[in-house]
């Protein structure tokens, strides 16, 4: 071969393995659809006590973890990681409770309970800051980054009004369980950010999100990619200046705890809490009408503890 | 110790040295402690003597230890603490284990380029430019080519890794983003490195000999030293085998002296000599002037013109005072020195654009410069907030500077220190232009001088309070908007004292009742 048409067959093969990779061996992903797990409740509301304990609780009353995790699996546990302040801060979700989460799919059998955010800081600093990388690896999780492009790879957002594609975390793409883990808290243009929201950590082009509609993207990708169990972290919460928060005078306890399978529910039961109404929220509507869950709290059979 | 293992001895230290300087200008982990980083450059020559300048402490003496070694054993600097000359040294190495003969040879000095280079050094220096002495000045261009050509490769390298360990569940590693690589702010480098290393494969330490400031500068106090190198004139056979693996081509077999000005003190004459001839050794007799090197009184015009040098550093001060008024409307985007670095001017003054913050900067929102501070400011780091913004709980780069041009700084001035001041333009903004939600400025705001205020039903927009910025970045940064972003960070020429943000108390009272 004369080294001319080596090298035009060279690039040539490179463009076509190329075009083929262009969304990589995630492109066929499906949306992985919520099971329907057979629950007693659909929601449980939990306050008044430390977040671990109230989390031990909470998930008592519906069965215990292992109606979620099944021995062997993987698990992805995804708090807010995402920024490098301390935990009395409240914009990382409490890394009590995310200790406790990954103790409980331990025992339940995971086979490695992954920990992970894309943060907005740089991510080591929030990891460690914020308290989250210690407590999860105290309790057997294996925490890993979030902060390179090279983790993340392009999915189809079927359906999707706004958000057409994403780059989505290879731990999302890959694990058996996903939980997602948000804090409660004010955010500037979203109103409040709550589990829907706390979705944009797993995905490495947020800023397209900004720009196209976000509470429309928001709302697209919880229709893709709904976890099979939402956390709502409401111990302390940030009033104001959220989502990073100033000071800890923005901050006040309210130690709630809110725990669901559907993800629209969570998040209009966790708004009340702030003490808003879902239509101050706009994505909460928005994921509605693409069938995401209901804001419909009277028709759901809630659980009310406090502790 | 015998004469034979001051070359061992010699390799030992400037491996160490190299290790160490290579690990500081490669660590993208901020596995190194400052401490330890300050422990590794404090010795070099031209980072301490700015250093001293700028902060006029005994801390920053590194370099009269430099000058009291050059005084007392020539120019073992040069081969044992400079990471450039330990470099060539590899490279030489290299190319010798790759069979590629290098046998040097004797030649005269090219003191005409040599004292050249240095006068130029320290002539802009008194007309209040660095710029000459950093493009020069070796410590510096070894950071520069670590920071910018090494680091890259070695990330890449950690990233590959990262994946393969990744495919076992092992988690040691983690991919890294290397932001913000420009030709045109890499191409200095590459240039010089190109130089040394083939300078380095065809002539030695001509580089250090001819181009190096430093290198020209402890020759000069080198031909004072206690210890020399000599030959003895009656044993010596002139077989040349020292001459052969001197790489600074300064024995000549013929007349068997030693032109310890560009000695770089490597002990390798020693080690070859049959007749055990060549020797290092206290030399108190007073020196003979020769013909071929410079007088005492010349060593003397040429401190001098040093010296002067020095008071120029100081007195840039008054020199560049009739440039400070000029007025700048406020919607230019200047640029943005890093905190910690008083002002623009003082950066400027003091900085070799070594890139050790670039490599430090966790953020990597540190980024060399191309023309953003002017053309004598050539390559000296600046804000790139297209890369990524200052960490607000961050002091690294003012805790790495080896020269002063970034100050040591607390956390908490840190936070209070405004390196500029946020603008916004609305016309640009995503909720004005599309009316859709966004808030990315003010989500990443650390002192809310960015907030969002009610705007539309709905919709909030962002509202700006520059007293309270401190200019890290973060909006700009964020923010969607193309193809000009809507709100931006125009750098304070003088950084100011950014005012502390303030909120009322929250009124926050429990209720008993679940709220559903």
């Amino acid at each position: 071969m004369k080294r001319r048409d080596f090298i035009r067959k060279t690039v040539s093969l490179g463009a076509l393995s190329g075009a083929a990779m262009a969304f990589g061996k995630y492109g066929n992903i499906l949306a992985s659809e919520a099971k329907h797990y057979a629950l007693p409740y659909d929601i449980v509301a939990i306050r008044g006590g430390e977040p671990d304990a109230m989390f031990d609780k909470a998930i008592a009353s519906i069965g215990g973890m292992k109606q979620f995790v099944k021995p062997n699996q993987t698990v992805v546990v995804k708090p807010n990681i995402g920024w490098d302040t301390s935990p009395e801060r409240a914009a990382n979700t409490n890394p009590k409770l995310v200790g406790r989460i990954v103790e409980h799919c331990k025992m339940a059998g995971a086979k490695t309970v992954y920990v992970f955010d894309h943060s907005c800081n740089e991510g080591t600093r929030c990891y460690k800051n914020s308290g989250i990388e210690d407590a999860a690896k105290k309790a057997g999780a294996t925490v890993v980054s979030g902060m390179s492009e090279g983790y993340y790879h392009t999915v189809e957002v079927k359906n999707g009004k706004s958000l057409k594609h994403a780059k989505v975390h290879e731990l999302i793409l890959e694990s058996d369980v996903f939980i997602n883990v948000p804090i409660l808290k004010t955010h500037g243009g979203t109103r409040l950010t709550l589990g829907m929201k706390n979705l944009m950590g797993v995905v490495w082009d947020r800023g397209y999100w900004h720009k196209n509609d976000l509470h429309q993207c928001i709302a697209d990708f919880a229709a893709f990619k709904k976890p099979a169990l939402n956390i709502v972290d409401a111990y302390r919460v940030m009033k104001r200046n959220g989502p990073r928060g100033v000071s800890v005078a923005d901050v006040v306890d309210m130690k709630y705890q809110i725990i669901g399978t559907d993800i629209v529910a969570a998040d209009t039961a966790a708004t009340k809490v702030f003490g808003l109404e879902p239509s101050q929220v706009r994505h909460i509507a928005l994921a509605e009408a693409l069938g995401v869950g209901t804001s419909d709290l009277e028709s759901l059979k809630i659980n009310r503890i406090t502790v | 110790m015998k004469q034979k293992h001051l070359r061992i001895f010699r390799l030992f230290i400037s491996l160490i040295f190299l290790v160490a300087f290579t690990v500081i200008f490669i660590d993208f982990r901020e596995i190194i402690p400052t401490a330890w980083v300050h422990l590794i450059h404090d010795l070099q020559f031209i980072p301490s003597i700015i250093n001293f300048v700028a902060i006029m402490s005994v801390s920053a003496l590194g370099f009269l230890i430099v000058l009291i070694l050059t005084l007392l054993f020539g120019r073992v600097y040069c081969s044992t603490l400079c990471p450039m000359g330990i470099l060539q040294d590899v490279f030489t190495f290299i190319s010798r284990k790759l069979s590629v003969k290098t046998h040097f040879k004797y030649s005269r000095p090219l003191n005409f380029i040599r004292y050249g280079f240095l006068v130029l050094s320290l002539v802009s220096l008194v007309f209040g430019s660095l710029l000459t002495l950093y493009l020069l000045d070796p410590y510096s261009n070894f950071g520069r080519i670590f920071s910018n050509l090494v680091r890259p490769v070695v990330i890449s390298l950690n990233n590959l890794m990262a994946g393969l360990f990744m495919k076992m569940n092992l988690f040691f590693l983690y991919k890294v983003d290397f932001k913000g690589f420009e030709l045109r702010e890499a191409l200095f480098p590459v240039v010089m490195l190109a130089v040394i290393l083939w300078l380095s494969l065809t002539r030695g330490r001509l580089f250090c000999n001819t181009v190096c400031p430093v290198g020209t500068l402890l020759g000069i106090l080198s031909r004072l030293s206690l210890f020399r190198i000599k030959i003895d004139k009656f044993s010596c056979t002139r077989c040349g085998k020292c001459s052969v693996v001197c790489k600074s081509s300064c024995i000549n077999v013929k007349t068997m002296e030693v032109d310890f000005s560009r000695c770089v003190g490597c002990f390798n004459c020693l080690t070859v000599c049959a007749e055990n001839s060549i020797h290092y050794k206290l030399n108190l007799s007073a020196k003979k002037a020769r013909s071929d090197e410079p007088s005492k009184r010349e060593f003397l015009s040429k401190s001098m013109v040093f010296f002067l040098a020095m008071a120029g550093l100081n007195s840039r001060q008054r020199i560049r005072k009739g440039m400070g008024g000029r007025s700048i409307s406020i919607e230019e985007k200047r640029p943005v020195s890093p905190p910690g670095s008083l002002s623009l001017k003082h950066f400027n003054d003091y900085c070799t654009a070594c890139h050790l913050c670039v490599t430090t900067c966790p953020s990597q929102v540190l980024q060399p410069s191309f023309l953003e501070y002017g053309f004598t400011s050539m390559l000296q780091p600046h804000m790139d907030f297209n890369t990524g913004f200052c960490e607000y709980e961050c002091t690294k780069c003012s805790e790495v500077c080896p020269t002063g041009a970034i100050l040591p700084l607390t956390i908490e001035d840190k936070k209070l220190t405004q390196i500029g001041k946020v603008h916004f333009v609305i016309e640009d903004c995503i909720v004005y232009t599309d009316e859709t939600a966004c808030g990315s400025c003010s989500e990443h705001c650390p002192t809310q001088a960015v907030r969002m205020v009610p705007y539309k039903p709905g919709l909030t927009i962002p509202e700006i309070h520059p007293s309270t910025c401190i200019g890290c970045g973060a909006c700009e940064h964020v923010c969607p908007a193309r193809p000009r972003k809507a709100i931006f960070v125009d750098g304070s020429p003088v950084h100011r004292v950014a005012k502390e943000p303030e909120f009322k108390e929250l009124d926050y009272s429990d209720t008993e009742e679940f709220p559903f």
